[in-house]
Formats: structure tokens, sequence, C-alpha cells
């Protein structure tokens, strides 16, 4: 286990900074998703959700500080939760 | 002497971020049903979806980012030993959820004015898909709207502990795990604001 020792403290304007990328990720989806783009509006919005989620477990939440064994973790349920939704739409989408 | 107090910080964040994959799988499974559903009703889905106000969804997107923000400043100060700033900052992210929590009343509101709720008449007779989106849209923001609530009654007694010297620079994983709730209110929500806001 790690000690307590090496806690990385994320300075206010690095916090800021984020917040402003996630305000205009977020103003980005909405300009994309008031033009008709078809199918690509679904795929864009969706991305620039991966996005922003990225952004707040690596900053806000101090993920990209975090050891092993957290990033692991996140990567199995992600994984987890990628492998209930593939397998669900291979069934929808070939049945 | 009383008996020196065993902390152990791994575990407590540990603990935190496994229940944090629980809600994950929760709110994930909900928007599966959602996607299932739109693949079903794709016409439906978009009839029922462009009655929501998109503007209320962004604006909320943007008080959610901001709390969530003033949440991890608040760490950031705890941190420095400036706990008096964190209390502010808390308190400032207690005032987005409230806000947050108005603009989703006002939401709420006037689609029931509308007649769109749960089992309404007015749904009854709408086409099969509509009701599925509308039943979706209440449980999906009801639930994530019970998280905020949740949340900000929990970062209120967290920021009540920081401010009387409980939580400190020394020991701080309380407001740490408090400020890791928070956004995973806030990550939940930028998810469902483009699924039932912006796509269809």
């Amino acid at each position: 286990m790690t000690s307590d020792t090496g806690h990385h403290i994320i300075g206010y304007g690095k916090l800021t900074a984020v917040w402003l990328t996630l305000l205009a990720l977020t103003c980005l989806t909405v300009a994309i998703t008031r033009v008709e783009l078809g199918g690509y509006k679904v795929l864009g919005a969706l991305t620039i959700a991966c996005l922003k989620s990225g952004l707040v477990i690596a900053f806000f939440m101090h993920m990209k500080y975090e050891g092993r064994l957290l990033r692991w973790l996140l990567f199995v349920a992600l994984v987890t939760l990628a492998v209930f939704i593939g397998l669900t739409f291979f069934d929808v989408l070939y049945r | 002497m009383s008996h020196p107090e065993l902390k152990d910080y791994a575990g407590a964040k540990l603990g935190m971020w496994l229940f944090l994959f629980t809600e994950l799988l929760l709110f994930g499974g909900l928007f599966l049903l959602y996607s299932v559903y739109l693949s079903h009703f794709p016409h439906e889905f978009a009839t029922a979806g462009r009655q929501l106000n998109w503007v209320f969804g962004t604006v909320n997107t943007m008080v959610l980012l901001t709390s969530s923000l003033l949440a991890a400043m608040a760490v950031t100060a705890v941190q420095r030993d400036n706990r008096g700033l964190a209390v502010r900052l808390l308190a400032g992210t207690i005032s987005c959820a409230a806000i947050f929590m108005a603009i989703k009343y006002v939401e709420w509101s006037a689609k029931i004015r509308h007649g769109i709720y749960p089992n309404s008449p007015h749904l009854a007779s709408a086409p099969p898909g509509e009701p599925v989106f509308f039943s979706l849209y209440y449980i999906t923001t009801g639930i994530h709207g019970l998280h905020v609530l949740i949340g900000a009654a929990i970062l209120g007694w967290i920021a009540a502990k920081v401010h009387s010297g409980k939580v400190h620079k020394g020991d701080y994983v309380l407001l740490e795990n408090g400020a890791l709730y928070w956004h995973l209110v806030d990550l939940i929500w930028i998810f469902i604001f483009p699924l039932y806001y912006l796509i269809l």
C-alpha cells in the first residue's frame, strides 16, 4: 500500500483550465447537435461526453494521480459496462 | 490518553471508488434501456425528446460543471490548510445544487402542466414509444436528482466538519470521498444531457 505522503495537490489554475475546457466542450456539443448531421451528431455528442467525463475523472477526481490499483479497477468497471452494452446491442441489432 | 486513531487512507478511498462503480453500473443500466428503446422507437423518441427544453439542459450542465469545479477546489483548499476558503467553496457547490434542482423543478412542472407525467391520459393516447421515453426521462433524471439532493446534504455535513476542524490538512479523506461522490453526479449528467436533450 502507498503511504500518505505522496498526495498530489492540483492547483486552482489547473482546475479552472479544466472547467473552461468542459464548458467549451459543452458549447461544442450543443452547436453540433443543433445543425443537421444525421447519425454523426449522436457519435459526435457521445464522443464529446466521453472526453468530458475523461477530464472530470482525471483531474476533478484525481485519477491521473492515483496508483495502479484504482486505475485498473476503473478500467475493469468500464470494460464491464462496455461488455454489457456491446452484447446487448449484438442481440438487439442482429436479432 | 486516547487511543491513537488508525486511519487507512487508501482503504477509505478504495471503498468509495468501489461504491462509485456500482453507481456507474446502475446508471449504465438505465442508459442501456434508453438506447435499446431508442433503436426500437427512433421516431417516437425524436418526437418526445424534442419536447424537452435543451436550454434548461445546457444551463443545468454548466451549473453542475461549476459545482464540480468548486468541490475540487475545496479539496485543494483543505490540502493547502485554508479551511475557511474550503467551507465557502463547498457552500458554492451546495448553492449550485440548489440552482440545479430549482431548474429541474421548473422543467418538471412545465411537463406535468402539459399533461406529460407517468400514466397521464395524454401519454396513454400517445404512440407507444413516447410514454417509454418519458418514463425513462422521469426515472433517470429523478434518480439523478435524488443523488444531487443526497450529495448536497453530504457536502453540507462535511462542510460543517471542515468548519469545526474535524476535517483538516492532515485528515481530509472524508472531504475527498464526498467530492468524489459529487463528481460522479456531474459525470452521470454529462451523459444524460446529450442523450435526452440533444441527440434526438
